[in-house]
């Protein structure tokens, strides 16, 4: 049974977070590099280029790349400091088997034998699928291929899952339905030619800040830029009209902006008609959502309402970009196809400065959902329950359909499945729950009734520490890949360290314990790169189609789009250019999302919103950045935002710390009053973990399609906190600050 | 080395406060993980407005003349250095009297840092490491060709007036087109004015009586 058996302060001590602020070498002269590795920040789905300094075998510094066209040397702060987690004290340096009250070091054999016996004993006595495995998409592609064959093949289970449940899943669902492939449908290089952009739900200055620069490209030749978001966000500030709405309720926007382009005739008839399917239906199902009954839900003015759909209705060119902020609801995927149904209206798609797509937030969150670690999917972006597709995949790894596990459950749905007793052993990479997941309290409970929990990662990350075996696994920058960015380009991860002390590949960790599942002659790869060339093959004739890229056109070229099916083709840069969507009519799919209130709105007792979102300093659960000094100084833990009329009524002061409450859950943290955000709704960044987690808060509730939790509106109350409130905070926010000794 | 003039510019509006290019100047081992560009909040609590200050390398430099040590010197490029370390006395003059609020006293080695421009680099013909780095153009560094053709909206301008001090710099600010100097009226201590009238005139600039503060840490409830 996995319950902490140490104070977390222990853990802390002894594994950290520490934060860390000094190249491996000193802040003394630098040596010169040796070399400088040219790959990419591990961070967010930008995937800037950057160079690593590398002297001695170690990573010293960064350089900028600016020959990489994405991103040209520009860097958010987390790109310039990522290479101070390399060589951090705290990395994980041999495999730890929970013994007594806490960890013991073992060696690789005993540490992996183990994993193998416990999952083959839960197996045998509960059935395959009661062992678990979650992942993450900060993998590598060839990873998270892997990952995908290991859980169906060598663990045999159905239940694998990622944390792109928590990411991209509402859009990639949306994507889907629409247009039959999950994938934004312009480069980048289209946003500056756009007349008007839209950033739906999209923090895009804190959450991928070096694509600002795009935004800005397209504002310096006369576009117009529209923001929805509940906060001022940076880009919010200059926008020319900035739609603050409340949280929950962007269906009922994007309707009434559409009822808008049809009250005004500022949409395509041709396109709607000739290339689409579903639009009497949609222009039916809009006709009384008037901006006067959107403003109300909203909470926004109506003629603010009519400016926006004005601005959007007579652009010649647009770009529509969205993000989390629309995603993460219990209609996420409604709010996607809202969005999709605005942009299709107008037909400004497919061409040159006309573009769509949502903002993938993790570093390889494009590739890591097409090539298999997703509960119902197989590489390619194919479908588990599909029997062609499952075909492919059965020959490409020469398994019978029998033997190829079928759809199994999500995310939420496999700790619910802990929770209840129905699965009893779990294999996590890549993923930190314990901050990520919604219901702290509850994903907690579910660890502590694993029967048996292992854990590969690179820092002992909080949900690591309830695990019976931690592996230590690789960064970003000791193994070779590639990634796929948020603009479909695949570009190529450079391995330019090796893991320290007795940390190993996560290949290497992946394929040994494949073996010692007796799966050997399934896992017989000598490469990354010959990982790469299996999951060509597994994607070929799949809409997420990697068959013509290989490493070498990858490096020479800087990145290729996919769907690439063969050697000889360009790549894909843009989407739908012959005018015909993915699905087999080749039409796009206009779908009504009639507005429905949340899971959990504010009533008398809980009568605030509660958003959540990400800062700039840190990167999802923080496992990374939390760790670094230069980031962690700047934001060194969560706070509440509120503004100055609410902090009023509530007789709060700037910086005096407050309890948030909602029926999950209470967190004490520092207020910062700002004007920046309405007065019915409070923000947490969630980056932190155990009691100063924001998902404490949120509600364990689903998007009936994409299984997306509502991580961005809870019912919340704001109050003092008390003196012993005050003073558990204080002393969790100084062991955040702790130096590394 | 290129013939080409190379300027810096800073678009103040563009900025987003996300720090990279203070993340990237503390990487000079030069200054030991001390960034010496600066991202101040402008108007906290109201808006999130930064704004980038590096050194504005002024043409006849206020804290060289203020410096009773001669301690402080432009080179031919126009580049204002940290004071020389064997001249500098630590007096905090230039502290004081810049109006741009850049040099800072290190106690520690009894010295002023301040920005150089990235000296090192920018003469190996590479861009100071800030306006590399900088996510949305915010800081700059290129021809005035390239700015007027890539900005046709704003202008670049360098020249100052803080009350009736008139001052010239090298580092260029955009700004509207109908706008040809950065005016700050000052109070004039001969008109009336003196120490009190100041501080009236302070809190007035800065809202809710609290002076624009360095962004970053959160938690100074601790």
């Amino acid at each position: 049974m996995a319950h902490l058996r140490l104070p977390i302060s222990d853990y802390i001590r002894e594994y950290g977070p520490h934060v860390s602020d000094s190249p491996v070498t000193g802040w003394g002269p630098k040596p010169e590099p040796d070399r400088l590795v040219e790959t990419h920040c591990c961070f967010c789905g930008m995937q800037c280029g950057v160079k690593l300094q590398v002297k001695s075998g170690r990573v010293i510094g960064i350089e900028p790349w600016e020959e990489f066209p994405f991103n040209e040397g520009r860097l958010c702060p987390k790109g310039v400091k990522r290479y101070m987690q390399t060589h951090h004290p705290d990395r994980l340096t041999d495999p730890l088997i929970r013994e007594g009250a806490g960890f013991r070091k073992a060696g690789w054999d005993e540490a992996l034998d183990l994993v193998a016996s416990k999952a083959r004993a839960i197996q045998a006595k509960r059935g395959k699928d009661a062992f678990a495995m979650l992942s993450g998409v900060s993998l590598s592609n060839e990873k998270s291929y892997l990952v995908g064959k290991f859980a169906r093949l060598a663990l045999g289970t159905a239940n694998l899952d990622y944390n792109g449940r928590f990411c991209m899943v509402s859009a990639g669902a949306g994507n889907k339905k629409a247009f039959g492939i999950d994938r934004v449908a312009n480069p980048w290089d289209d946003i500056p030619e756009a007349g008007v952009v839209l950033l739906a739900g999209t923090n895009v200055s804190e959450c991928f800040p070096t694509l600002t620069h795009y935004i800005w490209k397209a504002r310096d030749r006369g576009a117009k830029l529209i923001v929805v978001d509940p906060r001022e966000t940076p880009i919010a500030r200059t926008a020319d009209h900035h739609v603050a709405l409340r949280p929950g309720t962007d269906s009922a926007l994007n309707q009434a902006l559409l009822h808008e382009l049809v009250a005004n005739g500022w949409f395509d008839r041709e396109f709607v008609e000739q290339r689409c399917t579903g639009w009497a239906e949609l222009r039916a199902s809009v006709e009384r959502c008037t901006p006067e009954w959107a403003g109300e839900i909203c909470g926004v003015p109506a003629a603010l309402i009519r400016e926006v759909a004005a601005a959007w209705g007579q652009a010649k060119t647009s770009f529509l970009l969205h993000a989390r902020g629309v995603e993460q609801h219990t209609k996420g995927v409604e709010n996607v196809l809202g969005l999709i149904n605005l942009v299709l209206a107008t037909g400004r798609i497919g061409r040159r400065g006309c573009g769509y797509g949502t903002i993938t937030g993790q570093g390889n969150g494009q590739g890591g959902r097409e090539h298999g670690h997703k509960c119902d999917q197989l590489p390619g972006n194919r479908d588990i329950e599909n029997p062609e597709h499952r075909k492919h995949i059965c020959d490409v790894w020469r398994i019978s359909d029998a033997e190829l596990p079928r759809k199994g459950k999500t995310t939420v749905e496999i700790v619910e499945a802990i929770h209840a007793g129905g699965i009893h052993g779990l294999l996590n990479i890549c993923f930190n729950p314990m901050v990520s997941h919604p219901d702290t309290g509850f994903t907690r409970e579910a660890l502590e009734r694993l029967e048996f929990f292992c854990v590969i990662d690179f820092f002992m990350s909080e949900t690591a520490r309830y695990a019976d075996v931690v592996l230590p696994g690789s960064l970003h920058e000791e193994e070779e890949g590639t990634s796929t960015t948020a603009e479909a380009r695949v570009v190529r991860i450079r391995a330019a360290v090796e893991p320290p002390g007795n940390a190993r590949r996560d290949t290497w960790i992946l394929l040994e314990l494949a073996r010692r599942l007796g799966k050997e002659e399934h896992f017989r790869f000598s490469s990354s790169e010959d990982i790469f060339n299996e999951l060509r093959r597994a994607s070929a004739g799949g809409t997420a189609d990697y068959a013509g890229i290989t490493y070498e056109r990858v490096e020479r070229e800087m990145g290729v789009f996919w769907p690439c099916p063969s050697e000889g083709h360009p790549g894909t840069p843009r989407l739908f250019e012959d005018g015909r969507s993915y699905h087999p009519d080749g039409k796009f799919k206009l779908l009504p999302t009639p507005y429905r209130p949340s899971a959990e709105v504010p009533d008398a007792e809980f009568p605030l919103y509660m958003t959540s979102g990400r800062s700039v300093f840190h990167y999802l659960s923080g496992t990374q950045t939390r760790r670094i000094k230069f980031l962690v100084e700047k934001s060194p833990g969560p706070i509440c935002e509120m503004h100055p009329a609410l902090a009023t009524r509530l007789g709060l002061v700037d910086r005096q710390l407050v309890t948030v409450e909602t029926r999950r859950g209470a967190i004490t943290v520092p207020l910062r009053i700002v004007e920046t955000i309405r007065p019915d709704t409070v923000f947490l960044p969630y980056h932190w973990p155990e009691e100063l987690a924001a998902n404490q808060l949120t509600v364990r509730a689903l998007d009936p399609v994409s299984k997306m939790p509502e991580f961005k509106v809870a019912a919340c109350r704001v109050r003092a906190a008390t003196r012993g409130e005050a003073d558990r905070a204080r002393s969790l926010f100084a062991e955040l600050k702790l130096e590394a000794s | 080395m290129s013939a080409v003039v190379r300027d810096f510019f800073i678009d103040f509006q563009r900025c987003i406060g996300c720090q990279a290019c203070a993340a990237a100047c503390s990487e000079c081992h030069t200054h030991r993980g001390l960034p010496m560009v600066h991202v101040d909040l402008v108007a906290p609590g109201v808006s999130l407005q930064t704004a980038p200050m590096v050194c504005m390398h002024c043409a006849d430099p206020t804290c060289a003349s203020v410096c009773p040590a001669d301690a402080i010197k432009v080179d031919e490029h126009g580049i204002v250095h940290s004071s020389l370390k064997p001249r500098c006395i630590s007096c905090g003059n230039c502290e004081l009297a810049c109006p741009f609020g850049v040099p800072i006293i290190k106690m520690e080695i009894q010295q002023m840092q301040k920005c150089d421009m990235c000296f090192d680099r920018t003469s190996a013909g590479k861009k100071p490491m800030c306006a590399t780095v900088c996510p949305t153009g915010a800081l700059f560094y290129g021809t005035r060709e390239e700015i007027a053709q890539q900005r046709p909206a704003s202008k670049p301008i360098n020249r100052w007036r803080f009350g009736k001090q008139r001052i010239a710099t090298r580092v260029h600010v955009m700004v509207p087109h109908d706008v040809d100097e950065m005016a700050v009226e000052l109070p004039a201590f001969d008109e009336g004015g003196g120490p009190a009238a100041l501080a009236t005139a302070l809190a007035a600039g800065a809202r809710d009586g609290r002076a624009p503060e360095e962004a970053g840490p959160e938690a100074e409830f601790l």
